[in-house]
This record gives C-alpha cells, sequence and structure tokens, in this order.
C-alpha cells in the first residue's frame, strides 16, 4: 500500500478500493478451521455475578483468515474477545491462540497477539512515536529493530502527525495509530475489537482498507468484532453472529445470508385501526399490475404506501397467515410491524404478496424487496434487528472494573 | 535476563505484517521481527522511562505540591518563631518545622493520578497485554517518583538553608536527611497507588489526601512531643508519623542513632503497610 497520509487519499482510496479488494481479494480457500487453527475455543464461558455474558461459545479460526464477530453492544463480543487476549479468564471451558492456552500460557499468547482494544488505549501525553517506540521496548525490540518497525507501520499513519501529542490526534487517526502500536510488534493474530465505532466513514474506510490489507498481503488472522453489519460483510471470511453470549451462527456471510433466501419481501403494516382505506393506498400506486413488473418495483423499491391504516398483533398475525400459504414464499416471519417474506424469486413474489394483502384488507404501509443482509440473519435467529451504539466506543464498566460489551 | 521469543517457539513463522519483510525474508535487513520477553530489569527501566518522561507534560499536577508546603513554613515560621522562643525548643523555629516542611512536601506525592488515569483510559490494559513483568509496572512508577521527591523537596530544604538552618551533622546529615525523605515519600506512596489500583477512579486517588491529615498533623509538628498534653500527646507517641519528624529534628542537632533507628522503624513499618496494600491491588488488577 502506498502512503495515505492525507485524508483526502485515504477517501478516494478507501471508498473505491475497499469493497473491491474485500471481495476480489478474500480467498475462498482460506483453509477451513483444523487441529491447527490459530484461535480454538471450546465452551468459552464468563460470568459476571449472576449475568452469563458469554455461555459456552465455540469457535475455530483459520491461520490467514479474517473472523469477524458481529452482534449488537452487550452481546459478549468484546469478553470473548478479552478472553481470547489473556486480560479476562474463562469461568468455564478454555480456548488456545497461537497454540498456547490462554489461561496456562498465557505469556506465549501475549507474544503471539496484537490487540486493538474497544476504548483506544492511548496516552495523550506522548507523541505518536513515542507511543510506538515504548510499545516496541515492552515487546523486547531492540531500538534498531523498534526504528524498522515505525518505518513498516508508518503507511498507516498519518506521518506527518507522528510527533505531535496523542492528545491532539482526530478520532480516526488515534485508531490508526492504534492499531500500528498493534503491529509494531508483528504478530501472527489480530484482535480488532470494534475498530471502527464511532468512526466518521472516512476513517472507517481507511481502516478497512488497512484490515484487507493485512489480511491479502501478509497472511495475517485476524478477529474482528463489529455491530456494523456492512464492516463484516465487507472484510470476513466468517462470521459468527453473538447474542445475549450465544454464538447463534456461524458461515461466510453469502452462506449465511442464503439461510433466508435470496430475496427478501418486507411488508411494513400500518399502526392504528386498518380497514380498507389502508389497502386504497396499495391499490392507488397502480394496483396488482402496478406492482407486479419487474422494473416496477427494483432491488429496493417501495411498491406500495397506504396513508393510513390499521395493524397491531392480530394484524400482524393475519398478514403471516395470508402469506404463508402463498406460492414462491419459503419463509414468513413476523416482526412487530414488520413481515418478511423469504424467496427465491423477489420479482415474481412480490406483486402477489401485494395482492394477498389486499385481498385480505390488511392495512400495508409500505413493501419493499431487497436482497437478505446480516441484518436479515440477524433477525431471523434472535428476533431482533441489531441497533447500533455508536458510543459504545469506551464500553461498559462490569463488576470487575473491566471494559465489557 | 531471559529472553523467550516467541518465534524461536512457533518455528519463525512470522506472519509479517507491513514491510516486515513477509516470511523467508534473511539477511539482517530483514530478519523476522517479533516479541520476546526480556525480564525485570529491561521491563522496569521501560516503564521507568515512560514514567520520566511524562513527567515534564505533568507540572500543572507537580508545581502545586511545591508552593503549599513553603507556604505553610514560611508562614509558620512568621508567626510562631518569636512564640516558640519562650517555649525552650532546643531548635531554632525554622530548624524545628524544617522537617515537618520537608515530610509535607514529600507525603502523599505520587504518580498514582496518572496511573489511575492508565486504567481509566485503558492504556493500563495495554500494558497489561505486553509481555512486561507485572511488578514492574508499578516499580517502574517509582523511577519517577523518585525524581518528583527530590525536585520538591531540595527547594524546600534550600530554603531552609537559606533562612540560616544550619545541620551540625554537616554534608552527611543533609544527605541522610534527603534520603530519609525520599525513602519515606516513597514508602508512602503505596497507600494512593493501592487506591488507584483498586478503584480506577481518579477521584478516590485525590481524595486519599485525607488520610494525610492526621498522619501528619497528629504529631509534634508544632511543639515538642513533651509540651504535648492529653488526647494529642497519646496519639502523637502513636503516631508513626512522629517519630520520623523527631528523627530528622535530630540530624539537625547531632546525629542520634537511638532516633534515627526509630525514624527508619517508622518508614520501615509505614512502608510495609502500604506496599503490601500496593502490590496486593497490583495483583488484583493484573490477574485476568
Amino acid at each position: 500500500m502506498g502512503g495515505t497520509t492525507d485524508g483526502a487519499g485515504v477517501l478516494r482510496r478507501g471508498l473505491d478500493i475497499v469493497p473491491t479488494v474485500m471481495s476480489s481479494q478474500r480467498s475462498p480457500e482460506v483453509d477451513r478451521p483444523n487441529g491447527d487453527a490459530s484461535i480454538v475455543a471450546r465452551g468459552l464461558t464468563r460470568h459476571f455475578g449472576e449475568v452469563r455474558a458469554v455461555d459456552g461459545v465455540d469457535l475455530e479460526v483459520a491461520p490467514g483468515e479474517v473472523y469477524g464477530f458481529l452482534g449488537p453492544n452487550g452481546a459478549g463480543k468484546t469478553t470473548i474477545t478479552r478472553m481470547l487476549c489473556t486480560l479476562l479468564r474463562p469461568s468455564a471451558g478454555g480456548a488456545t491462540v497461537g497454540g498456547f492456552d490462554i489461561v496456562r500460557e498465557a505469556g506465549q499468547v501475549r507474544l503471539a497477539i496484537g490487540v486493538t482494544l474497544q476504548e483506544g488505549a492511548l496516552d495523550d501525553k506522548l507523541t505518536g512515536r513515542e507511543l510506538l517506540r515504548l510499545q516496541g521496548r515492552f515487546y523486547g525490540l531492540t531500538r534498531g529493530e523498534v526504528e524498522r518497525r515505525i518505518s513498516e507501520v508508518s503507511p498507516i499513519l498519518d506521518v506527518a502527525a507522528i510527533d505531535r501529542r496523542i492528545g491532539t490526534y482526530s478520532g480516526g487517526m488515534k485508531r490508526r495509530l492504534d492499531v500500528a502500536a498493534s503491529l509494531i510488534h508483528n504478530p501472527r493474530i489480530l484482535f480488532l475489537d470494534e475498530p471502527t465505532t464511532g468512526l466518521d466513514p472516512v476513517s472507517r474506510a481507511a481502516v478497512w482498507e488497512q484490515v484487507a490489507r493485512l489480511r491479502s498481503e501478509f497472511g495475517m488472522t485476524i478477529f474482528l468484532t463489529t455491530q456494523y453489519l456492512e464492516e463484516a460483510d465487507a472484510l470476513a471470511d466468517r462470521v459468527g453472529i453473538i447474542d445475549e453470549g450465544l454464538l447463534r451462527a456461524e458461515g461466510h456471510p453469502e452462506e449465511l445470508k442464503r439461510r433466508i433466501g435470496t430475496d427478501v419481501i418486507v411488508v411494513r403494516l400500518a399502526e392504528g385501526i386498518g380497514g380498507a382505506e389502508g389497502i386504497g393506498g396499495v391499490e392507488g400506486v397502480g394496483g396488482a399490475e402496478g406492482v407486479g413488473g419487474a422494473e416496477g418495483v427494483g432491488s429496493d423499491g417501495e411498491v406500495g404506501r397506504s396513508g393510513d391504516g390499521g395493524g397491531g398483533q392480530g394484524t400482524v398475525a393475519r398478514a403471516v397467515a395470508v402469506l404463508e400459504g402463498l406460492p414462491g414464499a419459503s419463509g414468513v416471519e413476523a416482526h412487530g410491524h414488520e413481515v418478511t417474506v423469504a424467496t427465491e424469486d423477489g420479482a415474481a413474489t412480490i406483486s402477489p404478496v401485494a395482492v394477498a394483502l389486499s385481498g385480505a384488507d390488511l392495512p400495508v404501509m409500505d413493501i419493499a424487496l431487497r436482497r437478505p443482509t446480516l441484518d436479515d440473519v440477524f433477525l431471523d435467529l434472535t428476533g431482533r434487528h441489531i441497533v447500533v451504539d455508536e458510543d459504545a466506543g469506551g464500553g461498559g464498566e462490569d463488576a470487575t472494573g473491566r471494559g465489557e460489551s | 535476563m531471559s529472553e523467550t521469543s516467541i518465534r524461536e517457539r512457533t518455528g519463525g513463522s512470522g506472519s509479517g505484517s507491513p514491510g516486515s519483510g513477509g516470511r523467508g525474508s534473511s539477511g539482517p535487513d530483514h530478519a523476522p521481527i517479533g516479541a520476546r520477553q526480556m525480564g525485570f530489569w529491561h521491563d522496569l527501566f521501560a516503564v521507568g522511562h515512560r514514567a520520566v518522561i511524562l513527567l515534564p507534560r505533568d507540572m500543572a499536577a507537580i508545581i502545586p505540591a511545591l508552593i503549599v508546603p513553603i507556604f505553610f513554613y514560611a508562614v509558620t515560621i512568621g508567626a510562631l518563631q518569636d512564640v516558640a522562643a519562650f517555649a525552650n525548643i532546643g531548635l531554632e523555629y525554622k530548624a524545628f518545622q524544617l522537617p515537618l516542611a520537608l515530610v509535607m512536601t514529600v507525603t502523599g506525592i505520587s504518580r498514582a493520578h496518572a496511573l489511575v488515569l492508565d486504567v481509566q483510559g485503558g492504556y493500563f490494559d495495554r500494558l497489561l497485554l505486553t509481555p512486561v513483568n507485572r511488578w514492574s509496572l508499578l516499580l517502574g512508577m517509582f523511577v519517577a517518583d523518585t525524581i518528583v521527591l527530590l525536585f520538591l523537596s531540595l527547594p524546600v530544604l534550600a530554603l531552609g538553608l537559606g533562612l540560616g538552618v544550619r545541620f551540625a551533622t554537616g554534608a552527611a546529615g543533609i544527605i541522610t536527611f534527603v534520603a530519609i525523605i525520599t525513602v519515606w515519600g516513597l514508602a508512602y506512596t503505596g497507600f494512593p497507588y493501592a487506591i488507584a489500583l483498586r478503584t480506577g477512579n481518579p477521584t478516590a486517588v485525590n481524595n486519599s489526601f485525607l488520610l494525610f491529615f492526621p498522619l501528619v498533623f497528629l504529631t509534634p509538628a508544632w511543639m515538642p512531643r513533651d509540651a504535648l498534653t492529653g488526647w494529642l500527646a497519646a496519639i502523637a507517641t502513636w503516631n508513626p508519623v512522629t517519630y520520623i519528624i523527631e528523627g530528622l529534628r535530630t540530624l539537625v542537632i547531632g546525629w542520634d542513632g537511638v532516633a534515627l533507628g526509630k525514624t527508619l522503624a517508622a518508614v520501615g513499618g509505614i512502608g510495609a503497610v502500604s506496599q503490601y496494600l500496593a502490590f496486593s491491588a497490583l495483583k488484583r488488577r493484573t490477574t485476568p
């Protein structure tokens, strides 16, 4: 990677390159986890008093793999990361990182890993260069090795700012320095705990670019936690979806999405008292003919809207009952006032969905057709959408006084 | 020093992060770089180095600790030296008060507020993720503490000498005086460090000065012990700081092995308690 030292460069390269690099350079033939896995967890559990923050998680990450751990704030991502990084002892179960046991061989684990913590653990009174030098010394690097490594990680940094106090850095600059510091000792395995939470899109793109580069050019094993769907989708070879301390599903992002179906039709039912007026709104868009054509809907086109109408759980249940029997609908689920219809052919199915709802006198707010996302997978698994908490960067404090989310 | 390299254990399969030369690179300029465990003294020096380079950037927290005792010393001498002349305390009041001024200067001075900010901001976790020796995380702070204690105590001592205080024990007495004050300052640091590590709360560390008042002022601070009466005399007799102040006063008059022995015992006793608390808190904080 050439030097990305100015914000505009980062923006152009980040926004332009990241999606293509991620997709084209992601190796489908990444080694499947096996006995030589970089990270292996078995029944990993952590309690905080009565709270079961992590509950029996099994996972394996192959060498050179980017493993994305996706879940909302409080799901248990940080607790698992802190256990794997030796900052927290498991209540039950165990894990090896780099072939070393995280409890019995914690010192060896620390030598093998680099960690970027969620809270951005920097010292504002140091300059960027001082922080990197100290970090290198803590890992036993000689003065020459430290200077060589600073030079090597400098593309990640804003080199012009490296001799400025960290307290003057922007959030994005701090995050990149944090990543550089975690790489100073040339680790084999990198843990990134929500590396882009709270960052602006430019800085986020720059971090994505670096993660992609570490993975594609240097074969580093990366364990990435995130609450951003698009981040897991773009960066990870495999994604683990975690919620309430449980690993709900695991697989390649596309595999996970295929669980839902090829397409998803999302019907939002109007709240309040419904009736013919609501349905009339749908018909007003053009009736069944108007929404039936493929060109009329697009991949995420809104095809019907009612001005007012009714809803409630009874209405949702009726809508589910109506749609479950529909040809082409492979799965129908209710989530609040939404009903999702999984289907192999969204373009062909959306029209019958609209007609069926209209025929059942159900008040529709809107209907949309789109490809499944990891949020749909999460919704399917947990019954909830992922709600991003942009302020989660500092993490909470658990009973032990250590960060927790 | 024991040096354990992760590359040695794992066959040198460095993944090679940016520009590392990648796998299989050779030659001295491209030898794989990897983390090593270096041992206690290396780590102590590294942690101490960081603490020291931060000192000039934290003068706003250090300078007030110099102003307050100088102010107290000047005001106390100005207000009481004529009264003290009637009390036959065996010393000029400016010499009598100098040990108290020094004890006030150094007691409670530490880098605990910097440590608690490391804990709160996450930098302490960054240190815990490295192979750094755990004891050095606290002992390294003592390096900076020693510098600060000397930085603060020497001007106060110089003020006393400038006002005419003379040590009958000569230069050796002055050096002993400074050494005892510095060791006392270090011994006491265990309390604020223990609070910093236990609580991770800067406010709690700032409030640790509350311990300072009874320890320093329930002593023969303004009058000799035999001039104290009632409950204050009883408490002063049991207060270890009494014997630190008295031992320091004897250095102005002449060598007194018994008094200095009591001083060292008092410093050692309080130091043992405070450092036990600090290192227990460190162990708790660094145990996963």
